[in-house]
């Protein structure tokens, strides 16, 4: 159990709608042990960002435990999330979430100075340089290609050094060459790092590039949980 | 140790929240997105600063040049000597003190003789306004710092045409002769009342001693003039107060003159209602710029809660950059405040007497407080939504936090605002007019904007694809549209409600006072006078005005209780009470009277015992109607009954009375009637024969306090249009603040739009056909408020007659498309402009 870095005990989320509560997920178990990649697949609306953000404290279950490197969030206040995440948890995402107004390093630089780090600008530029975008560093996200902005939120995401690395679609908004790139990186710098990826796809082929994968439908968790593949 | 760690770590939270606010707002300055805020709360703090400077200031100077009217700041008047300790601690407090010693005494040019009115006077006199003097009778006047030389005397007019003397004449005053050297044209404290109705002889006090006039048993009315600064001022009135004889009468500067404190009150008002508007104009664009704020920084906040941002922190970031941006406005509103101040200073220059007293600062702090009061009242709530932003949002854009409650802090910071207000203005009735006025107008805004959703939402069939773009917006965008058309609204209704005041009420103001305006009034005609007095007038191009009976009463009980008796305070009241007052009756309500309560009678009722009061009387003396009044008319007693009130115009300068009679009741009982007439300069030659032909007749002059009032007036019509310029830039503001609210979801729609291959002519006719309905139902909602409100206004504290103005549903209705049409089509140009994939890409 110890070296359990994700776990959810029996999660499942319920939301009002206008048809009367609704069940986007189920009575979901599932543990990622450190250095694991996982990727949990199915197909749209299945319900894969919903487990995402419940796995990384984004939302909180209406049923069920999550807990992440050991600290169990539904103890925790919003706050204590928060924190959890800071210390733990970098995200990439489908749409970048790079901040306009903010220049590439800029970006890069924004988690290490939310957690106080003296040494923000230097780290930044190290992580810009590993994903290749020194020439770059002081671009604002609308000069940059839909590529580099995501490797500017890699960048970003990696920076901290986080425990779980999540990753919703992250080549979703991509092309496909663009997208294998990014994939590439992604990988790359999980190995690099030491950190554990949860990887959200509806793409097989990216998804058999992770440890493990974790099936979704209608909110339902696919036997068999888990299998190895190459 | 222990203890240390949480402060370190607390220090630690503030400097981060305090680098990263900085940080995000030299960003947000620079992507224009504070803009609209810094604009609006510059704009409320130049407008507060910039008024209250100014009036710091000009109601400084007003009150110098009401203080005229006394001749001083204050003023003591006594029928015995007044003790030498008032000058003592008057000079200690560092104030100029003069003294005026006056009594009515003939005056001889041999065996010729004139009644006169002493006044004596020490070389300091006047200490406000300045003696005008002349080479000969109703000639033209000069002022003059000096006073007469000691054997030397200034005469009035009618005394120097009564006696037939010419200049260098001796005259004989009691047991001493003085040489005539100038004609007394005016003393800055010769009344506005009928007190004084003997003309005025004016000699040095050194000569007092050898008229042998000033004996025990003779009627001198000694004064006491002192003026100074207004903290000086009001030490000595506190010790005076605290220290005079009970027949010993204070005057100041408010009590001093019915006239002009209706027309400074009148002005002030009209200034007060500018800096309101641009107050409350500034607090909707306010509220409107941290809405988007808010709306701008919830995928940041997301973002950074996301990655471990704390709520306190987003919070404190938020708070803090909200609080430089207000420090900022302050500093730069305060600054152009004064600059603009001086703008007024500048315009007004030559019109206000003397040098003007540096503005206080107390101006400053109510404009930090005010937009401390904006900012806490209309920007945190947008402000807590924003910290409550659930992370989840980066990857679900359509969940947003719960929705907080802004009822409850809107309405507690409009209280906080309309106390600011109320303290600033100190009008109860122009705060809460204006105040609910534009509540009002909102609410009936919003309602109406709801209508416009609900109704564009079922009216999409019909026309053309531009205009179901845009109409289908309108009702698309539900609440939003309902905001922007509460914004446009009341921004257009305040600009309105401004042409109104400017245009409608100071032009009413000013026709209240023409230039024909009686400037003469003739008292003391006998009855049998009237016949040959009238033709006199004709006969001289003076026309046939009405002529008023005068009666002198006194009134010697309320409802049984006698005078004496009554449990009433204030020295205005008493003085109701105890002094002899001047009646009149009359068949018709004077034409610049008006009825308060009550009812005016009719011919069934001439004869009966009636009497009509004014209002300063009726609240002076707490009377209601249907009281019974007794008055001591000539030793004979009559009781009458307050069957109306009316609200005088005092500023009218027609004759007017406290009380009125109706005709029948008092018939035999006038003594001597009254009348004005208007002289224009080259008449003023018919005065001196009609003095000399009607020797009993005083003509009182009130052309120099006709000329004061109407350079207030002109004063306050400058000074109102240059502060409705800050209330204009506030109004412009709110109109950008309003088209700017939905710029953001313009860009992305406007860019699928294009995407979806529709020409940008399709899309900009949408949005135009978008805004001009937006500004075409505000613009008509605008109307109808500014009408109410400028009705509002005008009956209820301008006294004047509201003429409706078919002008401002035009200005309002074409105005308002026009206007918020164009400018919303033009702002949002750029959007429509932008290449579809930049603003997605953007997003
Ligand atoms: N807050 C919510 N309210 C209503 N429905 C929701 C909410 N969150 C998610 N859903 C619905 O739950 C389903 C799963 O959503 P999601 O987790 O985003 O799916 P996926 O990421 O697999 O495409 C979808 O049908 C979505 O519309
Ligand atoms: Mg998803």
């Amino acid at each position: 159990m110890k070296d359990l870095v994700l776990h959810a005990q029996n999660i499942s989320k319920t939301v009002a709608s206008p048809e009367g509560s609704l069940t986007i997920l189920a009575d979901v178990t599932l543990s990622v042990r450190a250095g694991e990649t996982l990727a949990i697949v199915g197909a749209s609306g299945a319900g894969k960002s919903t487990l995402l953000a419940l796995l990384a404290g984004l939302d909180s279950p209406t049923t069920g435990r999550v807990s992440i490197a050991g600290v169990e969030l539904s103890m925790l206040s919003e706050d204590g999330r928060a924190a959890v995440r800071g210390r733990h948890v970098g995200f990439v995402f489908q749409s970048f979430h790079l901040i306009p107004s903010l220049t590439a390093i800029e970006n890069v630089m924004l988690p290490l100075e939310l957690a106080n780090r003296r040494d923000a600008r230097a780290a930044a530029a190290q992580a810009l340089a590993q994903v290749g975008l020194t020439p770059r560093v002081g671009h604002y996200p609308k000069q940059l290609s839909g590529g580099e902005q995501q490797r500017v939120a890699i960048a970003r995401a990696f920076v901290t050094h986080p425990a779980v690395l999540f990753a919703d679609e992250p080549t979703g908004n991509l092309d496909t060459t663009t997208g294998q790139r990014i994939c590439d990186l992604l990988f790359e710098l999980n190995r690099s790092t030491g950190s554990t990826l949860v990887l959200v796809t509806h793409d097989r082929a990216l998804a058999a590039r992770c440890g493990r994968l974790f099936e979704l439908d209608a909110g339902h968790a696919v036997a068999p949980a888990a299998h190895l593949s190459g | 140790m222990r203890s240390r760690l949480p402060r370190i770590f607390l220090a630690d939270f503030k400097m981060r929240a305090l680098r990263f606010a900085l940080r995000n707002l030299w960003r947000d300055l620079k992507s224009g997105e504070m803009s609209v805020l810094l604009l609006a709360l510059t704009v409320a703090v130049l407008s507060l600063t910039a008024v209250g400077f100014f009036t710091s200031r000009i109601g400084q100077g007003v009150r110098a040049q009401a203080a005229e009217v006394l001749a001083a700041d204050l003023r003591i008047e006594s029928s015995s000597p007044l003790p030498a300790r008032y000058f003592t601690q008057g000079r200690t407090l560092g104030l100029a003190t003069a003294q005026v010693e006056s009594f009515p005494t003939a005056i001889f040019n041999g065996e010729k003789s004139q009644l006169a009115a002493v006044h004596a006077v020490t070389s300091s006199y006047p200490l406000r306004g300045k003696l005008r003097i002349a080479d000969s009778p109703f000639g033209v006047a000069r002022s003059t710092d000096h006073i007469p030389k000691p054997g030397t005397v200034w005469l009035d007019a009618r005394i120097v045409a009564q006696l037939e003397l010419s200049m260098g004449n001796a005259v004989r005053i009691g047991a001493t002769t003085l040489r005539l050297t100038q004609v007394l044209d005016y003393r800055p404290d010769q009344g506005t009342g009928f007190v004084n109705l003997a003309p005025a002889a004016l000699l040095n006090e050194a000569d007092i001693a050898a008229t042998q006039l000033i004996a025990p048993g003779s009627r001198v009315t000694y004064s006491a003039l002192f003026a100074g600064t207004p903290q000086s001022v009001a030490a000595l009135h506190d010790y005076l107060v605290l220290n005079k004889a009970a027949g010993e009468r204070l005057r100041e500067v408010e009590e001093s003159s019915r006239q002009l404190n209706s027309a400074i009150d009148r002005a002030s008002r009209f200034l007060n209602l500018a800096n309101l508007a641009s107050v409350l104009l500034a607090a909707v664009a306010v509220a409107m710029g941290a809405r988007r704020y808010a709306a701008r920084h919830i995928e940041t906040v997301a973002l950074m809660k996301c990655m471990g941002a704390a709520q306190g922190l987003v919070l404190s970031i938020s708070l803090i950059e909200l609080s430089v941006l207000a420090i900022f406005a302050v500093l730069a509103g305060a600054a152009l405040g004064y600059l603009g101040q001086w703008g007024l200073v500048w315009l007004l220059h030559g019109l206000i007497q003397g040098a003007l007293p540096a503005p206080s600062f107390a101006p400053v702090v109510i404009a930090l407080v005010t937009v401390l009061a904006m900012l806490v009242g209309f920007a945190l709530p947008p402000l807590l939504q924003l910290k409550n932003t659930p992370p989840i949002r980066v990857l679900r854009k359509s969940v947003d936090s719960a929705p907080l409650r802004y009822g409850l802090s809107y309405g507690l910071s409009l209280a906080a605002l309309a106390a600011i207000l109320w303290a600033l203005v100190r009008d109860v009735e122009l705060v809460a007019s204006v105040f609910l006025g534009v509540l009002g107008v909102g609410a009936v805004l919003a309602l109406a904007g709801f209508g416009l959703v609900r109704i564009t939402g079922r009216l999409r069939g019909g026309v053309g694809v531009a205009w179901r773009y845009g109409l289908a917006n309108v009702s698309r965008r539900g609440a939003g549209s309902v905001v922007q058309i509460v914004a446009f609204g009341t921004g257009l209704m305040v600009l309105l409600l401004l042409a109104v005041v400017r245009n409608d009420l100071l032009a009413d103001w000013r026709r209240s006072l023409p230039s024909d305006v009686p400037n003469n009034f003739l008292i003391n005609i006998r009855p049998e006078e009237r016949q040959p007095l009238n033709q006199f007038l004709q006969v001289h191009g003076l026309g046939q005005p009405a002529m008023y009976p005068m009666i002198r009463a006194r009134i010697t009980a309320i409802n049984g209780v006698p005078s004496e008796a009554l449990k009433i305070t204030g020295d205005v009241a008493r003085g109701y009470l105890e002094r002899e007052q001047n009646l009149t009756w009359a068949a018709d309500l004077m034409q610049d009277n008006q009825l308060m309560a009550g009812r005016w009678w009719t011919p069934q009722d001439f004869g009966k015992a009636l009497v009509s009061v004014s209002s300063e009387y009726q609240e002076a003396l707490h009377l209601k109607l249907g009281d019974r009044l007794s008055f001591d008319i000539a030793g004979e007693s009559l009781k009458v009954e307050v069957v109306s009130i009316r609200k005088v115009r005092w500023d009218s300068f027609r004759p007017n009375f406290f009380m009125v009679f109706p005709p029948g009741l008092l018939d035999g009982a006038a003594g001597t009637y009254m009348t004005s007439v208007y002289l224009t300069p080259d008449k003023r030659p018919a005065l001196a024969r009609l003095v000399r032909e009607f020797p009993t007749v005083s003509v009182f002059d009130v052309d120099a306090i006709l000329s004061q009032i109407r350079a207030i007036m002109d004063r306050a019509s400058l000074a109102v249009q240059y502060v409705f310029l800050f209330t204009l830039v506030a109004g412009v503001i709110v109109l950008l603040a309003a088209v700017q609210a939905t710029r953001d979801e313009r860009r992305y729609e406007s860019a699928i739009l294009r995407t979806l291959g529709a020409s940008r002519r399709t899309v900009l006719q949408g949005v135009a056909a978008e805004f001009g309905a937006l500004g075409f139902l505000s613009g008509t909602l605008a109307a109808v408020g500014a009408t109410s409100i400028g009705w509002l206004l005008a009956h209820r504290l301008f006294s004047l007659e509201y003429r409706f103005n078919p002008y401002i549903w035009i200005l309002g209705l074409v105005c308002g498309t026009l206007l918020v049409g164009l400018a919303g089509t033009l702002a949002t140009r750029r959007v429509v402009n932008t290449p579809p994939i930049v603003s997605l890409r953007e997003d």
